[in-house]
């Protein structure tokens, strides 16, 4: 392999005379499963220099978890190294005893999981966790103790002697990650292994953990290897990336230039999936890849994309590629990467005729609506909205600013506050599902998050999509009949579908049932409650442009609540930005995102990596969401706000909500006039310290 | 069009970065967990390959076998008195000798089988419906409903069986009957518990809010959407129930509240010739005692077997 000891040498070795940090060369992986050798990774080679960062970057199903526990010889018990050779400084941890092993885990490599809350023990104070480390490193009890605090001022914890005290359970999400970055980082590891430690974190927490796994790993000088299914976080945090899919790796080189400039098809197409700034739902749809991953343990001959590939040729599909070089230290596992940029698309780009009547007069609206969960957690507090016929109404905000519980009032799931006024078409609405008639039923449906939720297990797909046509459309007989055979084509579900249940569908599957179902009473406005966080890259584009589809054969209204902004911006008419249960923000999707804009919403934008890498960092938000139970005075964001107000008005007043141009509303005491200049021209300054 | 098979395959039904269940190698068994249903083949098959469930099975079949056909196989009938070869040990003529009456003892145990499979299975099937409604009220209500049903429930578990069941048979005299609908409703409370659990941790999933959104009765939720998810915990709180059924049978038969002699029964023929022990009469005591051990061990080989298929 001297492509690979190229790419080895092509590295930033920092310290060029010692052996690279990791080396990991034809590994195969296999778990045993009823008595079957199923291969999960095979022939992964890759190798990460002194004080380099490696991102692997792949969907669910790649094998991308199952290499970073093969490393450490994590796998569970029916798994185990099959072939080829890992290299950790040096040292082969194959080879090693149980002692030796020990020894590796506890001062040459460490690892971070995406839960940071499993990862700690829920009954140990965080001090005394974090203090084992150190003592298992040779450390008395009472340097481990003050090793354990100077960590975790490292780790920009503000207050590190209260944290020491804490539970692990009385930490947020953010916190308890630094926590685990703190112990992790507390033997000096020569290698850090991140396994998607940023998902299950808010975007404004996500930014901030990873402008510190960035710093740290120039201070203590480590070699990272960065797992994750978000290219954008991949390309922002490597310096290398590898692409694995089906648990090979198919293209690798610098992050940059492959994000930019990619070589694989697989890659080409994954790329495509995601929505880019500029693209809208009513010009591009965004590509797909066609087919499925293969099942694992297949037994392909060839390339394992062979079956998805536009590009495939014959002979893709009887000889496995070898790595070809690509340039710039670049190698791709694709006989015509030359022709890989222009992958033919496997959906068409153009987006069907739009609908030229655009939004109307409003549909749904609600005024003062609050609601106050017992224990005092005001989960909104006097929320004023109105819902536009056809249009995407974008809902967005961090955990806890309250998009779901405003979707759950509006459902009748969730009985609002007294004084709360919800009216659908000018009349009001009864609080509670139950009590609303058939008619305001059909009209107001939701897509759930999670279709393992959300859909009966227990019941037949047939009976799924059938019920809200039975009950709400009152069909029966051969309209029932013929309703359910278009609406499971316009979801794109075949017949042979019906019978199965949702335990035997994929994600992407399961999903469109939950959305034949929403739509199934042709209801006039449809909530997407974050709709495709569950799914994959490629799944999820083609659920958005199902979605698109969807509203222009049915005029339907959305109410689209997501976290992931990118999706928002390709699919939203109109963005709503809250914050504690409050609007922030309200305007036109485009006016919203190119600014001038609340300083809340200038942070959520800066804190989401980018693929295209052109907007630079420019405001960070600090600490977590305050509580609920107890919101601050004044503004309520004014907490965290970097672009507070020196006088002292934005702890005293709360500002009102103000149209500083038509249809654009902003609750922030700087006049638009003065956001404009602060935007275009300084990046914030950064507001110190943390909760 | 050509998206629409961007995500058709079976392959990865789990989200990205999920610890071990998403692993390959765990993709098989996850795949089974996925798909639940009760009795598909698969599940049907782990069962049958169980030795512990074929142990099981075959002794009960053997006591169903007994309970139906007894009378035409037993070498004695089981009434017939014979006051001179009273008190006979285990012979050639008599296996399990003779009681007090000299009745032969195999001929009793053989057809006294069938007051205890006609009263165990009916009775829990009882408690098993009425305590699934119970249960299914409480948790999917919730709220003062549950509140109320469950300090009732607490009351009438704080009372010991015994005195239930002799209120009950001073109230409606004994019979095959009055056992059925006193263990019944014992076993309703505790059943209701364990269904009311069982709801709970359904109650949080979006299922139900969308059964709410179509309008759904409270009364189809609970029993057309709830309860087909809970059926795996209801089915092996019945055979844990049947076990312990057993148990009351023949305690309740031994107290003399159930089928009155001389119909022959496990319980009430070690009831009647317990005071034989002292004077070394021990296999009028020790063959019906066995008999109701091995069934009880064998409804619990059976009622582990279908756990540990279910949670698979």
């Amino acid at each position: 392999m001297s492509k690979l000891s190229a790419e080895m040498a092509g590295g930033t070795p920092e310290t060029g005379s010692d052996s690279p940090a990791l080396v990991v060369s034809h590994m195969d992986v296999t778990y045993k499963v009823r008595d079957q050798d199923r291969l999960a990774l095979r022939d992964v080679s890759f190798s990460i220099a002194r004080g380099e960062s490696y991102g692997l970057v792949g969907e669910s199903g790649s094998g991308k978890s199952t290499a970073a526990l093969a490393l450490v010889r994590y796998l569970p018990r029916n798994g185990r190294v099959s072939g080829g050779t890992i290299l950790i400084n040096g040292q082969d941890p194959l080879a090693m005893g149980n002692a030796e092993l020990r020894q590796l885990r506890a001062r040459t490599v460490s690892m971070v999981y995406q839960e940071p809350g499993r990862a700690l023990n829920p009954s140990i104070r965080v001090g005394r966790q974090i203090a084992e480390v150190f003592e298992l490193a040779g450390q008395s009890s009472r340097e481990a103790t003050q090793s354990a605090q100077d960590m975790l001022g490292r780790v920009q914890i503000s207050d590190p002697a209260r944290v020491m005290r804490r539970y692990p359970f009385e930490l947020s999400g953010g916190m308890a990650q630094r926590v685990v970055i703190a112990m992790a980082l507390a033997v000096s590891p020569s290698l850090l292994i991140l396994d998607e430690p940023t998902t299950a974190l808010d975007a404004t927490v996500e930014a901030e953990v990873l402008d510190l796994v960035a710093a740290l790993r120039q201070e203590f000088d480590t070699s990272v290897l960065f797992i994750s299914h978000n290219l954008a976080v991949i390309a922002k945090m490597c310096d290398r990336v590898g692409v694995l899919y089906a648990g090979e790796l198919l293209e690798q080189g610098p992050a940059r230039q492959v994000f930019d400039d990619p070589r694989h098809p697989y890659t080409v197409g994954l790329l495509r999936c995601i929505p880019r700034r500029g693209q809208r739902k009513d010009r591009d749809r965004l590509d797909t890849i066609p087919g499925f991953l293969p099942s694992p343990g297949h037994t392909l001959t060839g390339c394992v994309f062979a079956p998805r590939c536009a590009l495939a040729q014959d002979r893709c599909r009887s000889e496995s590629p070898p790595f070809f070089d690509v340039g710039d230290l670049r190698t791709a596992r694709c006989f015509y990467s030359d022709q890989a940029p222009e992958l033919p698309r496997a959906t068409p780009s153009s987006a069907p005729a739009l609908a030229t009547d655009g939004p109307g007069a409003p549909i749904v609206s609600v005024e003062k609506l609050s609601k106050t969960f017992p224990g005092g957690v005001q989960a909104l507090a006097g929320v004023d909205l109105t819902v536009l016929r056809g249009e995407t109404l974008g809902l967005v905000g961090e955990s806890g600013s309250g998009k779901t519980t405003l979707a759950r009032v509006l459902l009748g799931l969730t009985a609002p506050d007294p004084g709360s006024v919800v009216t659908l078409e000018d009349k009001p609405l009864n609080p509670q599902a139950r009590h609303r008639p058939r008619e305001i039923l059909r009209a107001l449906q939701i897509v759930f998050q999670n279709p393992d939720s959300a859909l009966n297990r227990r019941h037949s797909v047939r009976s799924l999509i059938s019920r809200p046509l039975t009950r709400l459309a009152g069909l029966s007989g051969a309209a029932l009949r013929d309703r359910l055979a278009e609406l499971i084509a316009s979801v794109r579900l075949e017949d042979r579908h019906l019978a199965l249940r949702p335990g035997q569908l994929s994600g992407g599957l399961k999903q469109r049932v939950a959305i034949a179902r929403a739509f199934g009473a042709r209801p006039d406005v449809v909530v997407c409650d974050e709709p495709t966080s569950a799914l994959d890259v490629s799944v999820q584009a083609a659920i958005l442009n199902l979605l698109a589809d969807l509203q222009q054969q049915e005029h339907a209204t959305y109410l689209f609540i997501s976290h992931d902004l990118g999706l928002v911006r390709y699919l939203s008419d109109r963005i709503v930005v809250l914050y504690l249960g409050r609007v922030m923000e309200v305007g036109p999707a485009e006016t919203v995102f190119t600014g001038p804009h609340h300083p809340y919403t200038e942070a959520l934008f800066s804190a989401v990596p980018s693929l295209d890498g052109q907007r630079p960092d420019r405001i960070r938000l600090h600490g977590d969401i305050p509580s609920a139970a107890d919101p601050p005075g004044g503004c309520v964001f004014h907490t965290r706000c970097p672009r507070r107000l020196s006088t002292g008005v934005c702890e005293s007043t709360e500002p009102p909500l103000l149209e500083e141009e038509p249809g654009h509303l902003i609750r922030c005491h700087i006049p638009i006039t003065e956001l404009r200049q602060l935007q275009l021209n300084e990046p914030a300054p950064s507001q110190g310290g943390s909760a | 069009m050509t998206d629409t098979s961007a995500d058709a395959g079976g392959a990865a039904p789990l989200e990205p970065g999920e610890p071990f269940s998403s692993l390959p190698g765990a993709g098989g068994p996850v795949l089974i967990v996925a798909t639940p249903q009760l009795v598909d083949r698969a599940r049907w098959r782990l069962l049958l390959s169980r030795p512990t469930f074929l142990v099981g099975a075959a002794i009960i079949l053997f006591w169903v076998v007994c309970a139906i056909f007894g009378k035409s196989f037993a070498p004695y009938n089981p009434l017939a008195q014979n006051l001179l070869a009273n008190n006979a040990g285990p012979s050639g003529a008599h296996w399990f000798g003779t009681d007090q009456l000299g009745r032969d003892v195999l001929s009793r145990v053989i057809v006294g089988a069938r007051v205890i499979l006609i009263v165990t299975p009916l009775a829990t099937i009882l408690g098993t419906v009425l305590g699934t409604a119970l249960g299914l009220v409480m948790g999917y209500f919730g709220g003062a409903t549950d509140l109320i049903v469950g300090r009732l429930i607490e009351a009438v578990l704080a009372l010991p069986f015994v005195i239930i069941a002799f209120l009950f048979v001073v109230a409606v005299g004994s019979s095959t009957g009055a056992l059925i609908v006193i263990i019944g409703f014992v076993f309703t409370p505790l059943i209701a518990r364990t269904v009311r659990a069982a709801v709970l941790s359904e109650r949080h999933l979006d299922y139900l809010s969308s059964a709410r959104l179509l309008g759904e009765s409270s009364a189809r939720i609970m029993f057309g959407e709830i309860l087909p998810n809970i059926m795996p915990t209801i089915l092996v709180e019945f055979t844990v129930r049947l076990g312990y059924a057993v148990f009351a049978v023949a305690t309740l038969s031994f107290l003399g509240f159930g089928v009155q002699p001389p119909t022959p029964d496990w319980g009430s023929d070690i009831a009647a010739n317990y005071s034989g022990l002292l004077a070394g009469y021990w296999w009028q005591v020790l063959f019906p005692a066995l008999a109701i051990a091995s069934l009880v061990t064998a409804v619990n080989l059976i009622t582990d077997s279908i756990e540990q298929v279910l949670n698979a």
